[in-house]
């Protein structure tokens, strides 16, 4: 009898939702049946790996007689916060976090203001079909892999025949040892991550300015408006929630980097790059392929986690308070 | 005639001829950044190997040669193993992801289940809070034990918080209640509905999330580098991880009576890296611009706020 009852109080919505004692139906059972093979992946693969930050506070040790994982965790000493203290003060957290948040502030700006940027000068463009083309060029890089683009680099900076020391002692120059000098490593990454994500970026955009209502533009131009007046006054107004939504996502992804990007392109990171282009991730992995007590690592990972759970939340809250109609959660 | 006088509000309303070139010239510089590579890898793929020795990396190769590609041909029982393994996992994980994703999004979309709430949260904390590198390693590798399967490469990546909203906002525009009801009437259980009604009227979303996946597991080389060390089960995408570190690991099946050290020495070992990376971007390189659309369509309903 529920069954049939609820569509006509899920009309309106919140209402429903405050009826104390809605019946369980035979529709409610069908529907977690459906969601069975889902919320089984979510247990295993989300909430599972949740629960494993409890390695950061335990000393693993393998318990004689050859059980399961599990088992000998279950079974190993708490450590309090020993493995923490260690994380914190060893030599690589300070330039960790530095490098982490650093190389992440300015991929965000760069690659905001080359998307906004683009997308504007992309809409106003005359002809149409050509804005079409270049936006497909330019959402190439986006679907290819570190890996692939690590080749690419190699092609350009490998120190004997790379194309650009081929330039460089053309023009009477010389050599540069591209993968030992850290002093550019800042800059080719933020530029190869502003050009992988720079057609996706501008695409996203590019769709909220073309839902713009176009009599807001026609209602300009009789006022006499001009096209960077009605950019300033039209269109910036309204792709500022697209805006603020990229933002936040980007601010919770703060303590986290693109693992390819450090990783691949640096041809995994050799020793002389290893202050400029290690990031939390980098750490992380290269500890799991060692032998480093895996506590220790656990530590890392959680700061990693917590942190980019409180920036996400205080980059949400930042911007309710602002402008509570953006906030995202 | 509206269609005229459009055309003359549009053309009041244009940037400058001097702006547009402009512009154009940007684009245009631009595109071919984006381009570029991939023509440089390829040029370098069919120089000849002395030719890369004694002038290096050219755009124009000044010398073709076909012998990086014969090379992988007789290698081609690696390559083609690795290709096989590339398209199984991608067409095995994008048909799990598109059932795991719809069917869930199907689910939270619907307002009248007394779950729901509890549903938007378990949907909603993994994309604030996550377990991290370690943990899911930890997960895979050690409790599931899936270290060295295939399943390794599928199932950590076969569904998304991310990919769920977008469905379940996109179920809530396009299914309305009253289709489900009046399903429901006819007495058709939920799995009837979602398989028989839902899926077959929501074809744009489950193309999003399909090329979403597929593109996701071709070009992944990171779960392979994390959990696969058997050499029967790379894919592509970690077989050109591999080279990089030794360009010799795809070097072992000497052919003509070459030792195997001849053979490795003989290998024109700069192209064939080359030859291999196009390899992986040419098939993607071919299918983008077809389904660009539906990405751009998936980013913007994700964005959806409701």
């Amino acid at each position: 009898m529920g069954n049939q009852q609820s569509p006509v109080k899920g009309k309106s919505g919140k209402k429903a939702l405050k009826i104390p004692r809605k019946r369980w139906t035979r529709d409610d059972t069908e529907l977690f049946l459906l969601s069975v093979p889902t919320l089984v992946w979510y247990l295993l693969f989300t909430y599972l790996p949740m629960f494993g930050v409890i390695i950061a506070f335990k000393v693993y040790k393998l318990a004689p007689g050859g059980h399961g994982f599990l088992y000998n965790l279950l079974h190993s000493e708490w450590a309090g916060i020993n493995n923490f203290k260690y994380f914190f003060t060893s030599n690589s957290f300070t330039m960790l976090l530095r490098n982490t948040i650093l190389y992440n502030i300015a991929f965000i700006i760069i690659s905001a203001s080359v998307a906004v940027g683009g997308a504007l000068m992309l809409s106003s463009m005359r002809n149409k079909r050509g804005s079409k083309v270049y936006q497909t060029m330019m959402f190439l890089p986006y679907f290819m892999s570190w890996v692939v683009v690590s080749y690419f680099v190699y092609a350009l900076l490998t120190p004997e025949r790379g194309y650009l020391n081929g330039i460089i002692t053309a023009l009477g120059g010389e050599k540069i040892m591209w993968y030992q000098e850290p002093k550019y490593w800042p800059f080719i990454l933020v530029f190869l991550n502003t050009w992988k994500g720079m057609g996706y970026g501008m695409v996203i955009y590019l769709a909220s300015i073309t839902g713009i209502d176009p009599s807001l533009y026609e209602a300009a131009v009789m006022d006499g408006a001009t096209k960077a007046q009605q950019a300033r006054h039209i269109t910036i107004p309204s792709i500022k929630p697209v805006f603020v939504m990229m933002l936040i996502l980007d601010c919770g992804k703060i303590f986290n980097s693109d693992f390819g990007l450090f990783y691949q392109v640096t041809g995994g990171i050799p020793q002389s790059l290893y202050t400029t282009t290690s990031t939390f991730d980098t750490y992380i992995y290269n500890a799991i392929q060692s032998t480093a007590p895996i506590g220790q690592t656990a530590a890392a990972n959680f700061f990693q986690a917590i942190c980019s759970c409180a920036t996400i939340l205080f980059a949400n809250w930042v911007v309710s308070k602002i402008d509570n109609e953006n906030r995202i959660i | 005639m509206e269609k005229k006088m459009k055309n003359n509000h549009a053309s009041l309303n244009q940037i400058k001829t001097s702006t547009n070139v402009l512009f154009n010239a940007v684009f245009l510089i631009l595109a071919v950044m984006c381009v570029f590579p991939l023509l440089f890898v390829f040029s370098i793929s069919i120089s000849s190997e002395e030719s890369l020795r004694m002038n290096g990396y050219q755009i124009i190769p000044p010398q073709l040669s076909s012998a990086a590609y014969q090379f992988l041909w007789n290698e081609r029982m690696m390559i083609l193993r690795a290709v096989f393994m590339s398209v199984s996992v991608t067409v095995l994980g994008t048909i799990l992801a598109v059932i795991l994703t719809t069917s869930m999004g199907y689910v939270v979309s619907r307002r009248t289940y007394k779950l729901k709430t509890l549903y938007t949260w378990i949907v909603f904390i993994p994309m604030v809070f996550n377990g991290g590198m370690l943990a899911s390693y930890v997960v895979v590798n050690n409790i599931l034990n899936l270290r060295n399967t295939i399943w390794a490469l599928i199932l950590p990546l076969a569904c998304s918080s991310f990919s769920v909203t977008i469905c379940r906002t996109f179920f809530r525009i396009t299914v309305p209640d009253s289709i489900v009801e009046s399903a429901k009437i006819d007495g058709a259980d939920q799995f009837c509905i979602w398989s028989r009604i839902v899926l077959p009227i929501s074809k744009p979303v489950m193309a999003t999330i399909g090329m979403f996946a597929a593109f996701g597991y071709w070009n992944d080389w990171f779960q392979a580098s994390l959990y696969i060390q058997d050499k029967n089960l790379q894919t592509l995408q970690s077989l050109l991880n591999n080279i990089q570190k030794n360009i010799e690991y795809i070097a072992n099946n000497p052919y003509g009576g070459l030792s195997l050290q001849q053979y490795k020495s003989s290998m024109p070992t700069e192209s064939v890296r080359m030859a291999i990376a196009i390899v992986i971007i040419v098939p993607i390189a071919c299918t983008y611009p077809f389904f660009q659309k539906y990405f751009i369509s998936g980013l913007t309903i994700g964005s959806v706020k409701e």
